[in-house]
């Protein structure tokens, strides 16, 4: 029997002190002798200041015909999130697609190589071509916030997808489980990673850094709450189209002449 | 170490083809994410095998029921560790306990496995084990008379009464731990077929496809097991018993291969959007493991075996040698299946239009020796289980106790 | 019903084992630790407390005012700031030590304008190597209000591709009449009256020669390159980059 005393032991009592040691530190993260909040129910300080999550509900616009692939999103992106550099490691990137005229599609990441973009020269065998940027679509039905075992992934109020890295176990469930492959594993941290809208910005009233580079105006951040947002004249103004409809994620990144080759 | 990552995947670069997402070059499950469904697998298995025994009273099996409940445990006890070497933060996993996030298939683990090691195996074998042990403890002198007298906790009743009690326990036991069973690798199964994104995964098929393949590794473990352990011993083998199992895990490959044989042409007959790149993905990177290894090997080679050894009338050492010959190309078939399932899932791109490739690490956490060592892990707790705990029953009328 | 020995000491060791998890549960473990919307609120305050890389535009025009006005009748009123200039927060907040970046060669502008097929019909596009090479973009453009600069068109009626040429050529601004000179009897009949051509290789060196006056032409030593040849045997004077 003491069998099942050890076994006990190792599945609870030698992670005991690890245990407390991480408690302690998310105690201390929480304030120091915080007192719990007076009402269950009342919002724990966000350190949002004035800025009322609830009142918002964020999404994207990307018209397609207006991208030129050139790249300065992704970039951006790297510069302002700290993201790896290497071309493995993207919030959001850019892809270059090449309908043939025997309907083969031939695509290519132009932010993995971004010395392909701006020499693609005329070809009689291609239909059409296009750019189609593309990042996290912050689902309102998330199957990567369904999926995280220990709820380390969520969506916010103002319906972003975020990551508690001080939660994350690093399992990676949350990028088998996206079907954009928006998500990548960061080792400087060993948890996962993903586009977050650029939250500390869009908080403070400024623009992701990719909507704000962008040169033709191809992405289109706004408010879905608020009826004289951008993107809601972007949504009335275009057929709008998302990404693997049929998955029911509820993406809220809508592209405008969206082609049924991007996938 | 981090550093070498990114050229590690610089390499892979050039072995994508066709089109994939950037953040996709890289491979998330590695080979111990093949191992923990195998093992698991094995557990499931190997227990199931030994409820025959208890629940539907085939007596014929008596003989390996106490190898089979051993099994189960010494794999299950392996079983957390490949998930935990693999987490980025291993340190954290109690937070699986402690704050499950109630719609993850992933966070039932912790309380599917305490569940059934605690409330279930452990359990059983207690209660099987706890006459012998006392009578044993009875006789012997040294550290074993302490082990068992500790596992024991000290009870020393091996009335008729008590022992009644002991055997309506193990039924009680085993009637919930066949469900317990079914669960434990079922949910395995869930965790890969309930991706949506993943059409590789994402099938109701996916759990019992899972737990058909479980039973089959398990009693072609136990099988092998009983061989080699009669052996080292100079027994005799139980031929009645090896024929029973043998027949046992004659149906259920048949059960399992139309299970995947239904999978397969439904797929194909189907053909959705996916069916393109998933042909590619099976004849580019999987025709080896999956048509040669995993169907040809693994399955059909080892049916026709047991066919043979069930129509023609062969002497018992050429049973026994096909016996032996199936057990193995099965256990190779079932890794290969794990394996086409965890690594195969995560080779096409799920844009549909490219595929990538896998780099075994060799020496590195997720590497391939770290594998073997945890594939061979529970054979050295079997070892020390059986020597702990006598495979076979003290016979009766008891000894005279002390 | 009476249970067996073996039962009670059984149900005594699991007793223990749940009530040491209970403890550990509901007493080691602080309430807080299990209050999803604690950990929640912490990781948004991590998040939204992390620094700011670009400024954004409403921040450069604060003190660019001048430049942020030519811009916004030009082409690029839509253009932030931050895009050429790269991320520029730390030039915000403390503009006189940190300078932000500035893209002056001719690498930067192809980035958005070299042709590329997939791009945009109708959006402004060059092939790099053959518009006006080896130049920098801003000796003819203007980035803060890029117009296509005004080159000189009163010969392109008949000469129509020697223009389109010209016009994409180092040469591009300068007059027709610079190395050609015609009477106005050339306009009314061309070939009876024909305009003059350079004849020397001391024409190009007026430009050219080390030491002549024009500061942004490229200099040789006329006495070394290029030996007992004229000039535009080797240079195209109308795309001079283009070795023909």
């Amino acid at each position: 029997m003491n069998k099942r005393q050890f076994l006990k032991g190792m599945i609870l009592f030698i992670p005991a002190g690890q245990l407390l040691e991480t408690l302690a530190r998310q105690a201390e993260a929480a304030g120091p002798g915080k007192p719990k909040p007076a009402k269950p129910d009342a919002e724990p300080d966000m350190g949002l200041g004035d800025y009322q999550p609830a009142d918002h509900w964020y999404g994207m616009g990307i018209e397609i015909d207006k991208c030129i692939g050139c790249n300065r999103c992704a970039e951006a992106c790297k510069a302002e999130n700290d993201v790896p550099q290497e071309p493995f490691f993207f919030r959001t990137w850019v892809e270059r697609y090449r309908v043939m005229h025997d309907g083969e599609a031939r695509v290519e990441c132009i932010s993995v190589n971004p010395q392909q973009r701006g020499e693609l020269q005329e070809d009689r065998d291609v239909l059409r071509t296009f750019f189609v940027p593309k990042l996290c679509n912050q689902c309102a039905h998330p199957p990567c916030v369904q999926v995280c075992p220990v709820g380390a992934t969520f969506s916010t109020r103002d319906g972003v997808v975020l990551i508690d890295k001080d939660r994350c176990i690093g399992c990676r469930y949350c990028i088998q489980a996206c079907p954009y492959g928006a998500r990548y594993f960061d080792h400087r941290t060993s948890t996962a990673d993903k586009c977050t809208f650029c939250y500390h910005r869009i908080t403070r009233g400024l623009l992701p850094a990719c909507v704000e580079v962008c040169p033709t105006q191809a992405r289109i951040f706004g408010d879905l709450r608020s009826k004289a947002s951008r993107l809601v004249r972007f949504q009335r103004m275009n057929k709008i189209g998302v990404l693997k409809p049929a998955l029911n994620t509820e993406p809220k990144v809508y592209y405008a002449q969206l082609d049924g080759e991007v996938r | 170490m981090i550093a070498e990552i990114p050229k590690g995947l610089s390499e892979l670069l050039g072995q994508v083809t066709g089109y994939i997402y950037p953040n996709e070059i890289e491979i998330h499950w590695s080979i111990l994410i093949v191992v923990y469904p195998y093992v698991t697998g094995l557990v499931a298995g190997a227990f199931i095998l030994a409820s025959l025994v208890k629940v539907f009273n085939v007596k014929d099996v008596q003989p390996t029921y106490r190898l089979s409940l051993l099994t189960a445990l010494a794999f299950l006890l392996v079983a957390p560790f490949p998930l935990l070497l693999h987490l980025g933060h291993p340190e954290r996993s109690f937070e699986i306990f402690l704050t499950p996030h109630l719609t993850s298939a992933m966070a039932m683990f912790g309380f599917v496995y305490a569940w059934y090691l605690m409330g279930v195996l452990l359990l059983e074998i207690w209660f099987e084990y706890r006459r012998d042990l006392v009578v044993l403890a009875g006789q012997e002198r040294g550290p074993l008379r302490w082990i068992h007298r500790v596992l024991t906790l000290f009870s020393k009743d091996v009335s008729d009464q008590a022992v009644a009690f002991d055997k309506k326990a193990i039924k009680a036991i085993t009637i919930v731990g066949i469900p317990s069973a079914f669960l434990l690798h079922g949910y395995v199964g869930f965790i890969f077929g309930s991706v949506k994104a993943n059409p590789w995964w994402g099938s109701v098929l996916m759990p019992i496809v899972f737990l058909m393949s479980a039973i089959v590794s398990g009693i072609a473990m136990v099988i092998f097991l009983y061989m080699v352990i009669t052996a080292m011993r100079n027994e005799r083998i139980d031929m009645r018993c090896l024929d029973r199992i043998a027949s046992f895990l004659f149906y259920a490959v048949i059960v399992d291969f139309s299970l995947e044989a239904l999978d397969f042409i439904h797929r194909l007959y189907q053909s959705e959007e996916s069916v393109k790149i998933l042909g590619k993905l099976i004849s580019l990177k999987l025709f080896m493991n999956l048509v040669v290894l995993q169907i040809l090997l693994g399955m059909l080679i080892p049916l026709a075996i047991l066919v043979i050894a069930r129509l023609r009338h062969f002497n018992e050492d050429m049973r026994k040698l096909l016996y032996f010959t199936a057990v193995i190309l099965i256990q190779m078939g079932i890794f290969s299946t794990r394996w086409n399932v965890v690594i195969g899932g995560q080779l096409f791109s799920k844009s549909f239009r490219g595929l990538m490739t896998y780099k075994m690490e060799m020496t590195g956490l997720e590497g391939l020796l770290t594998a073997l060592v945890l594939l061979a892990l529970p054979f050295v707790i079997l070892t020390v289980l059986v020597r702990i705990l006598p495979t076979r029953r003290l016979q009766d009328p008891l000894p005279e106790v002390l | 019903m009476k249970f067996p020995e073996q039962v009670r000491r059984l149900a005594a060791v699991t007793a223990v084992v749940l009530a040491a998890v209970l403890v550990v549960r509901f007493v080691v473990i602080p309430a807080s630790y299990f209050s999803t919307k604690l950990h929640r609120a912490n990781a948004v305050k991590r998040e939204v407390a992390r620094p700011v890389s670009f400024a954004g535009v409403l921040a450069c025009r604060e003190c660019h005012e001048e430049q942020f006005d030519a811009k916004s009748h030009g082409y690029h009123k839509n253009v932030a700031c931050e895009t050429c200039h790269g991320p520029s927060a730390k030039h915000a907040d403390d503009p006189m030590t940190v300078k932000p970046y500035a893209p002056r060669d001719r690498k930067f502008c192809p980035v958005c304008h070299a042709y590329d097929a997939a791009r945009p019909t109708g959006f402004p596009q060059i092939n790099p190597t053959a518009h006006n090479p080896l130049k920098p973009c801003i000796t003819c453009h203007n980035p803060h209000d890029p117009v296509p600069p005004e080159v000189p068109h009163e010969c392109s009626a008949c000469h129509a591709q020697i223009a389109r040429t010209k016009a994409l050529s180092s040469h591009a601004l300068l007059e027709c009449t610079t190395c050609h000179t015609a009477s106005e009897q050339h306009k009314v009949a061309p070939r009876s009256a024909l305009p003059t051509k350079p004849q020397t290789r001391e024409f190009c060196g007026q430009c050219h020669a080390s030491g002549a006056a024009n500061p942004d032409a490229p200099k040789v030593d006329l006495a070394a390159h290029g030996g007992a040849y004229l000039c535009w045997q080797c240079h195209y004077p109308h795309q001079p980059e283009g070795m023909e």
